[in-house]
């Protein structure tokens, strides 16, 4: 298993890093050329359409909370060796758990309290989720990948049905969502924007206690020895199904709060991609931070901003917006490449440094 | 073991990769009638102005986003917010033909149009969303396509009072209506295609040889209740008078894909439906969705030697995507109501717009500077077109009244007694599908 400590040896092969970035940029500065635009006109516009308006710029701290909150689940498991695609499942279950908080309450509890409680539950079912996961990884010897990714089927199949099921809004069938919850059940928003104080509360209370728990914490310093060797750790005294599933646990709490609060605070309705991709988009946000819970903030912040932004390529160029996917995945790729180039690099040196030695 | 990192970093990718593209429609590149030329010029020549959503433009072509926008005398910009893409051959399409409509007739009108404004197109957009940012951009006026997008509507109504919204289908602003909601600057408009559907229903009659009549249903609400009604009432109709033969013969299944348009993995695949309904001796199929499905694949069977039809939807070029086998379609004709209702709003009368709900030009139904609703005859009508004009003749001059009862639904109760006729209230809220109808009521 790789160690998420390698990326703090100096590094030999940082040029690899940037000149594969810069590959990265010139590839999609000319694919940008070929639709016929000026790149630096697409860029410029994609910068405006991010922070142009205080709409947009909520919308990107809107967008930041759902990233930071999954990244931060994922930098516990990642860190313990798991490789936790169900995030995404996670977060439509946390969707799912707090609709159902509310439907159940929004007649008989004040909206304060049944807001509340959905969080709540978003929360749990998101731990539910991942215990799944983690226990058909460690009791079950299935691979967590691909339990994650069927029970990603499972959830998006379970919120689909109920939106045509026994959701559905009177009279209608339709994948467009439930009704939506009145405004006494919306999470308060800054002014008339989609930012939510709460949501951002909780997205940057969940970062400190990740940073703190990862680098100052016995638990922390533990999990990492799990994710390293979970046998010899066993060995050594660490119950490391123990540390497994409380890494799930941990990433589903916080995939399944991003999931709520996508009902309360974004949508006010579930739908079936409530979601938004959002969770796959932070398995590459910690990924690209090594696994680093300090690098998760501005990397969120950046693909908050690529997300919000690309609504102006259909807008102002007729493009397709799916293009910013293309760049989304161009930087990543381009990322991991200079990451492998680099550690080739440094093994390299390392072996010419042992035959002069 | 970076090998397997790198496998779950690709595998995110391509996750990410699919969901952005694997939504889109599959049906549209081949399905499109005609593409506008004209690179937009939205400053330089106001009144031949079109903009194409599909055409490559060039850089210097691309309005410059302004933080102070500086309307011109005659700049009035626009904001077309679509659920589908802009050439699907259909409903979108359709409005997009509006737009062009309203730029020939009112000069110094522009559109910025937003397409696939849905969440499995474009996760994390609403609606709302988009209107902010055109608003933004300078749009005084927005309009929403689908009855999908009546919260966002709503909503955007009460963010921007002084914005006049248009919501094209959808019922807030019908005082008489169920669901209304006081929101001066929210205007709902509609055409009584409940007519275009009776029309649609009598060629499926008049041409089926198996008696099977399919209608491919997009997700079940009160607009798509009443016009699968409809379809079967003058299904029924034509049936029984021009063909002569008992309505317990006529077999008419509804079958509901779930959205509009084909979304893979969340609706059902209107390919795989028309292809069951071809399977099970459903000769002529009358589409409901905004995209051609029932086109293509009707073609594909009538070239493997199938005896099969189709009516089109939404588009007065439906035909063109297999001439042969269609029968018609009934049309929207956007551009005429949008005039009204864009120069209601640049002479500041828009607030509290009536509700519109218009019927076709009864004088010539396919007027495109007076008639909403329309009907493009097919070829594959035949020597049947003669029983369609008559069928026509007789809605127009009202001696044709499907809505008169008694007419019953699916369970057996009332839907409109007998010696009445059914109320605009009555039909607009259709609460089931209609007796003698095979499919899902809700």
């Amino acid at each position: 298993m790789a160690t998420p400590a390698s990326a703090k040896t100096p590094s030999p092969g940082a040029a690899y890093r940037v000149g594969a970035i810069v590959v990265g940029l010139i590839f999609i500065a000319g694919l940008v050329l070929l639709t016929g635009h000026s790149p630096i006109d697409v860029l410029v516009a994609m910068v405006k359409a991010a922070f142009g308006t205080e709409d947009q710029f909520a919308r990107v701290l809107a967008t930041l909370v759902p990233l930071t909150l999954c990244a931060c689940g994922l930098i516990f498991t990642f860190n313990a060796g798991l490789y936790n695609l169900g995030v995404e499942g996670q977060m439509i279950i946390g969707g799912i758990a707090a609709t159902l908080a509310l439907r159940l309450l929004q007649d008989s509890a004040p909206g304060p309290v049944a807001m509340a409680v959905a969080i709540l539950a978003g929360i749990a079912g998101g731990v539910v989720w991942a215990l799944l996961a983690g226990a058909l990884n460690v009791f079950g010897r299935i691979s967590e990948i691909f339990a994650g990714l069927g029970l990603n089927f499972v959830a998006q199949g379970l919120a689909v049905y109920l939106i045509f099921g026994p959701w559905k809004r009177p009279g209608v069938a339709s994948m467009s969502g439930t009704a939506p919850f009145p405004e006494t059940l919306w999470l308060p928003t800054i002014g008339k924007t989609e930012a939510s104080p709460v949501a951002l509360i909780a997205g940057l209370v969940v970062l400190v206690f990740t940073v703190i728990v990862m680098r100052n914490t016995y638990f922390g310093l533990r999990l990492r020895a799990v994710g390293l060797n979970p046998r010899s750790s066993t060995v050594q005294g660490i119950p490391a199904t123990r540390y497994l599933l409380s890494a799930f646990a941990l990433s589903g709490a916080m995939a399944g709060l991003a999931g709520g609060l996508q009902v309360l605070a974004i949508f006010h309705r579930l739908i079936p991609n409530i979601s938004s991709n959002l969770g796959f988009l932070s398995l590459l946000i910690v990924m690209l931070g090594n696994f680093n819970a300090l690098f998760v903030l501005p990397l969120a912040f950046f693909f908050s901003a690529l997300n919000v932004g690309s609504l102006t390529l259909p807008i102002q160029f007729q493009l397709e917006s799916a293009l910013a996917g293309v760049i989304q995945g161009v930087l990543v790729l381009a990322a991991l490449i200079g990451r492998g180039l680099s550690q080739q690099a440094r093994a390299r040196a390392r072996a010419a440094a042992v035959r002069k030695g | 073991m970076f090998a397997k990192r790198d496998t779950v970093a690709a595998l995110a990718t391509l996750g990410l990769l699919l969901a952005a593209c694997g939504a889109a429609p599959t049906a549209a590149p081949t399905a499109v009638p005609p593409k506008p030329t004209d690179p937009p010029k939205p400053t330089a020549a106001p009144v031949a102005a079109t903009v194409a959503p599909t055409a490559a433009t060039k850089p210097t072509d691309v309005p410059k986003p302004t933080d102070v926008p500086k309307p011109a005398a005659t700049d009035y910009k626009i904001g077309l917010i679509l659920v589908g893409p802009p050439n699907d051959g259909g409903w979108n399409q359709a409005h997009v033909e509006g737009s062009k409509y309203v730029m020939a007739k009112i000069p110094g009108v522009t559109f910025e149009i937003v397409d696939k404004v849905n969440p499995a197109d474009r996760p994390n957009v609403k609606g709302t969303q988009v209107a902010d940012d055109l608003i933004a951009r300078g749009a005084k006026m927005i309009i929403f396509n689908s009855d999908d997008f009546k919260d966002d509507a709503l909503e955007t109504a009460k963010k921007y009072p002084k914005i006049p919204v248009i919501h094209a289908s959808g019922d807030y602003s019908w005082k008489d209506g169920m669901a209304y909601k006081n929101q001066p600057n929210l205007a709902n408009l509609m055409g009584q295609m409940e007519y275009g559907k009776m029309m649609a229903g009598c060629a499926a009659a008049l041409n089926t040889e198996t008696g099977k009549i399919a209608f491919l249903g997009p997700l079940v609400n009160d607009e798509t209740r009443r016009l699968a009604s409809a379809a079967y009432l003058g299904a029924k109709y034509c049936w029984e008078t021009y063909r002569g033969k008992k309505a317990a013969d006529l077999q008419f299944k509804v079958t509901w894909i779930g959205f509009w348009f084909n979304i893979p993995g969340v609706t059902l695949d209107p390919t795989k439906v028309m292809n069951e309904f071809i399977n099970g001796g459903y000769d002529v199929t009358i589409s409901g969705l905004d995209t051609p499905e029932a086109a293509q694949e009707t073609k594909k069977a009538a070239a493997a030697g199938k005896k099969v039809k189709f009516v089109h939807y939404d588009l007065k070029t439906g035909c063109d995507i297999a001439p042969d086998s269609c029968l018609g379609s009934p049309y929207f004709n956007w551009g005429p109501e949008y005039v009204k209702a864009i120069k209601a709003a640049q002479d500041g009368k828009f607030d509290n717009y009536p509700f519109v709900w218009a019927e076709p030009d009864w004088k010539d139904i396919n007027n495109v500077d007076s008639s909403m609703v329309g009907f493009t005859m097919g070829k594959g009508l035949g020597a049947t077109s003669a029983d369609m004009d008559k069928f026509v003749k007789g809605l127009a001059d009202k001696s044709i009244n499907l809505w008169k009862g008694p007419i019953k639904y699916q369970d057996g109760s009332d839907f409109v007694k007998a010696g009445e006729t059914a109320t605009p209230k009555q039909i607009w809220y259709m609460a089931q599908l209609l007796q003698g109808m095979d499919g899902q009521s809700k």
